[in-house]
């Protein structure tokens, strides 16, 4: 069993201890769930943190793994948020356990997402560098305006769409039934909802996330991947089909963030479009950025912190955000700071060009 | 049978598994015949005709500029060429992307060194290994058994394959961090990976001292040998030219100006004028 660990490759380690990490925060969390060392506050954060933790993985994916700069990946978080109301609130009669219900607003809102990705993808995927960037954040924009003028409804006939374009309809342009059910009411978003998130699924789907977006990584298809991050003309030359993997990679990471916004469009009463704007993708790709481009538990421990920071610091009211400004700054400059790199690799010490996972 | 080698650095008998049998006694593996691109208005490569046989190893030469690289970016459609055809295999390649051209048979390597730089030097021969891996990207994620035998099998051929130039050690090295002839072997072996049946190498001596470039040409020859694939190589250095190419082709200014073995190269008097001008009165 030792000297299986020791051959193992330094990348398996990382893996291997990412898992075993957030498996561990995961019981020392529910242990302090249940000797009430968690307040209202605390508790209301576990499965936001989770969402966010996904939305990190998968964004990871589309910026450290594949290479390409998305601004607008919180569109595909509403799309797989505002999928998952509707699944949830439809099924509310029929299936009325909502464990199960969560499962199936979440696989609704993954291969919506995913669908939507791909439709996205294969126009986008051919612009690089700043014009892909530009494109995604547009289409982060379309997403929310499209959305800001949907109205659906349910009833016993079925699920009723309509958009409200002109700006001269509303819910009851629908003709729902007396008992049907206002799903979402364009810009006011969705309200009334049930609350069925919880944190044990969104650690689960946590875990999902990781092993898909490690796996891939380390299989043939993650290696085709990196390698037309890293030379796309080289990667051509040993027969890698370019568009299909930029497209295997961009649309696993719009489900993933799908399944990120079901969740945490389950965990609200009350959602609205305007929630998953540009400065939601900006926030994420933040979360991504400083915990290091590739490098998913780097992501995963970013997305805490920054997420609890601004939190934390809401007894300092005004200064809240000019602090939670300066945190991220010195952070930033002390991870790319040479020096102190330096002083971590003289406390954990790595054996010089070694190290080379993804 | 695998060629067992007494000397040199090469770790000798790749298993035969990574060597497919081939015809040989077919037509030539490429043909190139009347080919030609213009950049606007300027003719860089025109009218270049090129056969080579099954297990030849030629050579591409000429003074700077005159249009080597563009031929290779020609056979394997980085560009797209203007006029003329060529047939691989005696398949016609009109109309195929780059990727498919690997598949269909060429392997490259390039002037300025294109490794997967951030990757180690097993996943840049494994990403070679593309091809003949089989699994899909479910397969990857989910783990399959299927994916377990491939990437044993992988990983295998790929310390196997860099076992060519004995640099089975360097397996968990990034690949950015390899000096620069380790590099460009690598390079090779990457090529390699692919399972060519026609390799092209592009200034393979480039930044290598004597006694380098000597091991070099042995190890090509030596390649040929294995795995039974014809060699188109740019080089400069004349002496690796003349000691193992075949057959030799002059290029200048777009222009084929000379065609033949070493001695009629080395003896055209228009090719002497391309490389050191006309002389003096002559």
């Amino acid at each position: 069993m030792k000297s299986y660990f020791k051959n193992m490759k330094r990348a398996t380690k990382v893996d291997y201890a990412t898992y075993a990490g957030v498996i561990l925060a995961f019981v020392v969390v529910m242990a302090c769930k249940s000797l009430g060392l968690l307040n209202r506050q605390m508790t209301g954060m576990l499965v936001p943190i989770c969402a966010y933790i996904c939305m990190a993985l998968s964004l990871n994916l589309t910026v450290g793994i594949l290479g390409e700069l998305s601004l607008g990946h919180a569109g595909f978080m509403s799309v797989g948020a505002f999928s998952g109301i509707i699944v949830s609130m439809s099924l509310s009669q029929t299936v009325p356990n909502e464990l199960v219900r969560l499962v199936l607003a979440l696989v609704v809102g993954t291969l919506i997402a995913a669908v939507v990705g791909l439709i996205v993808g294969v126009p986008v995927l051919r612009l690089r560098g700043d014009y892909l960037a530009i494109v995604t954040l547009a289409f982060g924009e379309i997403i929310k305006d499209i959305i800001n003028c949907l109205l659906v409804g349910w009833d016993e006939r079925g699920l009723h769409f309509a958009f409200n374009f002109d700006g001269n309809q509303n819910i009851q342009s629908l003709g729902l039934s007396e008992n049907g059910i206002e799903i979402i009411k364009g810009a006011q978003g969705a309200s009334g909802n049930d609350r069925i998130a919880t944190f044990t699924v969104g650690f689960v789907l946590v875990m999902i996330t990781l092993i898909v977006v490690l796996n891939l990584v380390r299989s043939r298809t993650g290696r085709a991947v990196m390698a037309i991050r890293d030379n796309r003309i080289a990667a051509e030359s040993v027969g890698i089909n370019v568009t299909k993997y930029k497209l295997i990679a961009f649309v696993t990471s719009a489900a993933l963030a799908g399944a990120a916004g079901a969740l945490f469009g389950l965990n609200y009463a009350s959602v609205n479009a305007a929630q998953f704007d540009f400065n939601t993708s900006i926030l994420v790709l933040v979360y991504v950025v400083l915990g290091g481009l590739g490098n998913m538990w780097g992501s995963i421990i970013a997305t805490v912190v920054l997420y609890v920071l601004p939190e934390a610091l809401r007894e300092y009211a005004d200064l809240r955000m000019l602090l939670y400004a300066i945190i991220l700054i010195l952070v930033m400059l002390a991870t790319h700071n040479p020096r102190l790199r330096d002083l971590a690799g003289r406390i954990i010490p790595r054996r010089r060009g070694a190290e080379a996972d993804g | 049978m695998a060629k067992k080698f007494e000397k040199g650095k090469m770790v000798p008998v790749p298993s035969h598994s990574i060597i497919p049998e081939r015809d040989l006694d077919k037509s030539p593996i490429l043909e190139c015949s009347h080919l030609g691109i213009d950049f606007g208005g300027l003719r860089a490569v025109d009218d270049f005709n090129l056969t080579i046989g099954r297990t030849e190893i030629a050579g591409l030469i000429g003074p700077n500029g005159a249009g080597k690289t563009t031929v290779f970016n020609l056979l394997t459609k980085v560009y797209q060429p203007t006029r003329g055809t060529i047939l691989l295999d005696g398949l016609d390649t009109a109309g195929k992307t780059t990727a498919q051209i690997n598949r269909m048979g060429i392997a490259r390597t390039f002037q300025n060194i294109r490794l997967f730089s951030n990757l180690s030097v097993e996943d840049n021969v494994k990403i070679g290994l593309h091809n003949q891996e089989k699994y899909s990207a479910l397969t990857g994620v989910l783990r399959l058994p299927k994916y377990w035998r491939q990437e044993k099998a992988a990983h295998e051929r790929a310390i196997e394959l860099l076992g060519i130039f004995g640099m089975q050690d360097l397996a968990g090295h990034k690949a950015g961090s390899l000096p620069y002839g380790a590099q460009r072997r690598l390079e090779i072996v990457r090529a390699l990976a692919t399972n060519p049946s026609l390799l092209l190498l592009d200034e393979p001596a480039a930044g290598m001292n004597p006694s380098e470039t000597a091991e070099l040409m042995e190890n090509i020859v030596k390649i040929r040998d294995t795995f039974q694939i014809a060699v188109l190589l740019i080089e400069h250095d004349m002496k690796l030219v003349m000691g193992i190419c075949e057959g030799i082709c002059v290029l200048n200014f777009g222009q084929v100006i000379a065609k033949g073995t070493a001695e009629e190269i080395q003896a055209n008097p228009t090719v002497i004028e391309a490389y050191l001008g006309k002389r003096k009165g002559g």
